[in-house]
């Protein structure tokens, strides 16, 4: 090593050693958000688009979350879950970040649930909603902004049998997401299965369950095919001349797949518990700067991250900055009272919001570009079924 | 299950086998010729997807989408030549593989720092819009037996042009005795590099047609290309007759088996386990398939090399 090298590490060694000091100085004076959103891979755009939307809501709040400068990270979990872990175990123990908020993936939120929350930060999840957390395994430092995820496919199943759809024909990928959606359909739907179709995860062409759709005559269809596979789906459903058969979905025409799916969508179901022209004044604000701001159409995914924002905001106020007191900022996110773009917004016993569900339909705007529109209330004030096993300790 | 369906089944394997052969056609000549593994070759028809997809929103035509992406999939696989894989046709199999993995990875990323990660968009063109009604309620899209009859062209094209003419002579006779053919005085680079390019373009010609019915997305090119080398591996790689017979079975074995194993499967389970059995046995059908055919002919339908 040379003279040089050696004065060069043992000065990057003392900026080490000076940097806990100048953390704990810049702690006191805001508030630190560890950011989970993949940036990388296949579903980058949802993490995209989560990301926006929490950025968004720093916007409106000039920054600062309960009157305290806000500092962001943004950490990109790569849809894998060891990086995830590395990078999130980084943040909290390097960069001491008092939230750790974020995540589209359930696989990714099980792998760092437990870091997070045993080190006694808090976990916002804004978009995954596992019902392993909402049950025997809810946490009290774990809240989610979105739902749980068989809440959006049974809304679907309520929405068919309200429909009057006596033969109903589903249609999921083969693993356990896929399954879960079968199942939660089936917890409400009470006509008859015509038939399910599992497809694998790889699947390009659909043309072979098409036609089997086509021979069957069903009522309607129901399909949970996210991403490139709901893009694929959604244009060959309508290339097959099926869509005179109603498509029911979820998490398969969204803001994030619509721009790629164009007319072939128009008119196609989904379920949900926000979308972008639902007419409240926090909602109209947020719709209006993030297109500006972005420059595309925000999804759930925008729409959740963005309530997350405002619900750190009121929490923070809450305790009056004082982050260190754990039972008081719980208690404070938990009382939720900031104004959700959903409109009424509160958080059940397992920390999992009580709310509104609307089936919502594909529509095209003056503009030219399409966004989900809600038909009709669905389910209101519900609770997630696993609610009643959580004993919050 | 009624005849009807099945006759659709069959067509939809046919359609979705003759798109496997544009992209398999590329990389079986690319390897039979030049002993070259490309695992590039997907990421080729991606750009040629995304090439088409933009050029037609930029001039508004399908058509002139499709013309010009062609010459730009072409050029783009002849910087790929000249930048990475011309240093590596010496090199053993494990080298080419590590390198053009490499080029998978930066091209998907690549792909997406200009594109974005939101999947693009390429319209049906209107001349092909539409469908035939082959069975009650379900319409055959024009556009898929516009694919169909594409490529059967390009399969007749490519016969000529490897069976009756004179370059093709000489690709056959360079698949076979590369070093004979050198000292006869052809310049075997120039060869490779056209027979590459062609390649390239035949990918980018596959990505074009695939964009209006496939999500055009970053890595859309990666499970192409594992089919796409299933398909070499059956038919004997080099050759292209064997691409084209094997990228019609592989299509009409994994539409068949996903169509009709879950249906068989209930005859002799509870309905249930017979979904989930089917489901899984139709995605690995074309695997057994290959599997099979290998352990009787170790060197696939019509090997090239003796």
């Amino acid at each position: 090593m040379t003279k040089i090298g050696r004065r060069g590490v043992l000065g990057a060694a003392g900026a080490v050693l000076a940097m806990p000091a100048v953390r704990a100085r810049a702690q006191a004076a805001g508030v630190k958000i560890g950011l989970v959103a993949v940036q990388t891979g296949p579903q980058a755009a949802l993490g995209t688009q989560l990301r926006d939307g929490f950025l968004q809501g720093l916007k409106h709040l000039d920054g600062k979350l309960g009157g305290l400068p806000a500092e962001v990270l943004v950490i990109d979990d790569e849809l894998r879950p060891e990086v995830a872990v590395t990078k999130v175990r980084a943040a909290i123990e390097r960069d001491k970040v008092d939230f750790v908020v974020g995540v589209v993936f359930s696989n990714i939120l099980a792998a760092i649930v437990r870091p997070v929350t045993e080190s006694g930060t808090f976990l916002i999840s804004t978009n995954a909603g596992p019902s392993t957390l909402a049950g025997r395994g809810c946490n009290a430092n774990f809240f989610t902004t979105s739902y749980n995820n068989d809440q959006v496919h049974s809304v679907m199943g309520q929405a068919a049998q309200d429909s009057g759809y006596k033969r109903v024909f589903v249609l999921t990928p083969n693993y356990q997401a896929g399954r879960d959606a079968a199942a939660g359909f089936k917890s409400r739907f009470k006509g008859e299965v015509v038939d399910e179709v599992y497809v694998p995860l790889t699947q390009l062409d659909f043309s072979a369950e098409l036609a089997k759709i086509a021979a069957a005559k069903p009522d309607a269809v129901f399909t949970f095919m996210p991403g490139g596979l709901g893009v694929n789906l959604v244009r060959q459903y309508r290339q097959a001349g099926l869509a005179n058969i109603p498509f029911l979905s979820t998490f398969t025409v969204d803001e994030a797949t619509l721009p790629a799916q164009g007319e072939a969508a128009l008119g196609f179901y989904s379920a949900a518990s926000w979308a972008p022209n639902m007419d409240n004044p926090a909602n109209t604000k947020f719709v209006k700067d993030f297109e500006a701001g972005y420059g595309y159409v925000p999804a759930t995914y925008a729409a959740q991250a963005y309530d997350g924002a405002m619900l750190l905001d009121s929490a923070v106020r809450k305790v009056g900055g004082r982050l260190g007191d754990k039972d008081a900022v719980r208690a404070a996110i938990r009382a939720a009272q900031f104004s959700s773009v959903r409109g009424p917004f509160e958080f059940g016993g397992n920390h999992y919001p009580v709310q509104d569900f609307w089936l919502c339909q594909v529509a095209k705007r003056a503009d030219g570009k399409f966004q989900t529109e809600t038909v009709r209330k669905v389910l209101s004030h519900d609770t997630d079924p696993y609610a009643a096993e959580c004993r919050m300790r | 299950m009624s005849l009807g369906l099945l006759l659709v089944q069959g067509l939809n394997g046919l359609q979705f086998g003759v798109l496997l052969f544009l992209v398999a056609a590329g990389l079986t000549l690319v390897f039979g010729v030049m002993d070259f593994i490309n695992l590039a070759h997907g990421v080729q028809y991606m750009l040629g997807a995304y090439l088409g997809a933009s050029l037609a929103a930029w001039t508004g035509s399908f058509w002139l989408g499709l013309v010009l992406a062609l010459p730009a999939a072409l050029v783009c696989g002849l910087v790929l030549e000249w930048l990475v894989f011309r240093h590596l046709y010496e090199r053993d199999h494990l080298s080419q593989v590590l390198a053009t993995f490499g080029v998978i990875l930066f091209l998907n990323e690549a792909v997406r720092a200009i594109w974005g990660s939101a999947p693009l968009q390429m319209p049906v063109p209107t001349l092909l819009e539409g469908g035939v009604q082959l069975m009650p309620g379900l319409q055959y899209p024009v556009y898929r037996i516009a694919i169909l009859v594409a490529g059967l062209a390009v399969a007749g094209l490519l016969w000529v042009l490897v069976e009756r003419t004179r370059i093709g002579a000489l690709v056959r006779a360079g698949a076979t005795h590369a070093p004979m053919v050198a000292a006869l005085g052809v310049d075997i680079r120039g060869l490779f590099m056209l027979v590459f390019g062609f390649g390239a373009m035949l990918a980018g010609f596959a990505g074009v047609m695939a964009a209006p019915v496939l999500s055009v997305d970053p890595g859309m090119g990666d499970t192409v290309l594992i089919l796409a080398f299933v398909v070499i591996t059956i038919g004997g790689i080099g050759s292209v007759r064997g691409a084209f017979i094997a990228a019609l079975l592989v299509g009409v074995i994994e539409t068949l088996g996903r169509s009709l194993l879950p249906d068989l499967l209930r005859l002799v389970m509870a309905a249930s386990p017979a979904r989930q059995a089917g489901a899984a046995l139709g995605s690995m059908l074309v695997y057994i398939a290959m599997a099979l055919i290998l352990a009787v002919r170790p060197r696939g339908l019509f090997p090239v090399r003796g």
